[in-house]
């Protein structure tokens, strides 16, 4: 039996003031693709959060690839989320100062990888995802659309086994958004990697194998699609 | 009424017979109600009473279906007339839906689950209609009206989506 790409049970995150997540579970099998839906400040961002690792629950557990976050040390998780999660969020979060080819290769760099290896595999990931020919350009030049390309490049640049990706088509008209959309979910075909997808676009979430909808930091429903 | 519209585009092309012009119909608006029989053959005569189709050919055998229709000069430009007047806007085959959800409010049963439903379905259908519209060959107008279909849909979902937070809120402040 291979492992859930991510297990979450009983998740529960609350901020300073406001309970975000109360009590969510969510399981998302191997090359799965699964929208979060629902109002919003409905918890789907931090929901998205707790399950990459970059906040840690108050209460429940996280498995990603079959690994209890909570288990790992700071550094086998932070290895863990750079080898295994892929995360694209609305705005480029890509490195302002690095070129498209510099940001793509930086998860390899940080994994030790050599870098004119790094440089190579980030080159043929710019190329899959259309902006091959702005390798060289920084962020700053480039379209919201080129700068999300580039984003879904550098999150599958790893090989990693899920993918997140919280409103990746949130700063795009709808044409460059179905697109971007074609694109991100190409890319993790290609790669064999499970997509968690935030979105409060229906045209996007039906894009999905399943919804799961939110409500108020409780699962609402949850159906298949396909 | 559209459908008289609808024929003389279908015989735009040329004199053709009823059963080519259902079929037309058919193939123009894929993932649509097909056009009736029946409906054609009564539409036709119409419009060859009103003079804007007439009969091209007439089957030895006499019935319906041997005879083909060609448009009239007034029946071309009453079809451009048609097609440069905007319609008036209004709902379409979503009214059952918005029916089913005010009569389960007056009925005084939860709507939710329906909502829920009606939603995983609209989503299944805009999926559907990608796939297929991914899978045909660049048949341009085919896809035109599958966008079409999934726009509205996704409109609907809007509503939907609305109606249920309205519903639910209104259930929470009843607690
Ligand atoms: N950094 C933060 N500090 C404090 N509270 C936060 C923070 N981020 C989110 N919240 C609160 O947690 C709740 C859930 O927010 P979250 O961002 O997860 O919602 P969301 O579903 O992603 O909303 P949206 O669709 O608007 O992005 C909200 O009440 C929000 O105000
Ligand atoms: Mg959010």
């Amino acid at each position: 039996m291979t492992d859930l790409a991510l297990e979450l049970l009983r998740v529960e995150y609350a901020y300073r003031r406001d309970v975000a997540l109360r009590g969510v579970s969510l399981k998302v099998e191997p090359g799965e693709v699964v929208a979060i839906t629902g109002p919003s400040g409905c918890g789907k961002s931090t929901l998205l959060h707790c399950a990459a690792g970059i906040l840690r629950p108050q209460a429940g557990t996280v498995q990603l690839v079959g690994q209890n976050l909570a288990d790992l040390s700071e550094a086998n998780r932070t290895r863990l989320r750079r080898t295994q999660a892929g995360v694209v969020l609305q705005f480029g979060q890509l490195v302002p100062d690095l070129t498209l080819i510099d940001n793509v290769a930086l998860p390899l760099l940080l994994e030790g990888h050599d870098r004119q290896r790094a440089r190579r595999a980030a080159t043929e990931w710019l190329d899959r995802v259309g902006v091959g020919d702005d390798a060289s350009a920084v962020p700053g030049e480039l379209s919201g659309g080129q700068n999300q390309r580039a984003a879904v490049a550098r999150a599958l640049v790893t090989g990693p086994a899920i993918v997140f990706a919280d409103e990746p088509t949130g700063s795009l008209d709808s044409l460059a958004g179905e697109q971007m959309m074609e694109l991100l979910l190409a890319s993790v075909r290609t790669g064999g990697a499970a997509l968690v997808l935030v979105t409060h676009d229906n045209m996007i979430a039906a894009y999905a194998d399943r919804e799961v909808r939110l409500r108020d930091g409780v699962v609402q429903h949850e159906v298949a699609l396909s | 009424m559209a459908t008289a519209e609808l024929v003389l585009g279908l015989l735009h092309r040329g004199p053709a017979h009823g059963y080519d012009v259902k079929r037309g119909h058919d193939a123009w608006f894929p993932d649509s109600r097909p056009l009736a029989f029946g409906q054609v053959y009564t539409t036709l005569s119409r419009l060859e009473r009103d003079g804007l189709v007439e009969v091209v050919e007439r089957g030895s055998e006499g019935g319906p279906e041997r005879t083909v229709y060609g448009l009239t000069d007034k029946g071309r430009a009453h079809l451009a007339d048609w097609l440069s007047e905007p319609i008036q806007p209004a709902l379409g085959a979503v009214d059952e839906m918005v029916r089913k959800v005010v009569a389960t409010i007056h009925t005084g049963e939860d709507a939710t689950a329906f909502l829920a439903r009606q939603r995983s379905s609209h989503l299944r259908r805009i999926r559907e209609l990608r796939a297929a519209s991914a899978d045909a060959d660049d048949d341009t107008p085919a896809r035109l009206v599958r966008d079409f279909v999934a726009v509205h849909l996704d409109a609907d979902l809007r509503w939907l989506d609305g109606a249920m937070d309205r519903i639910t809120e209104l259930k929470e402040t009843r607690r």
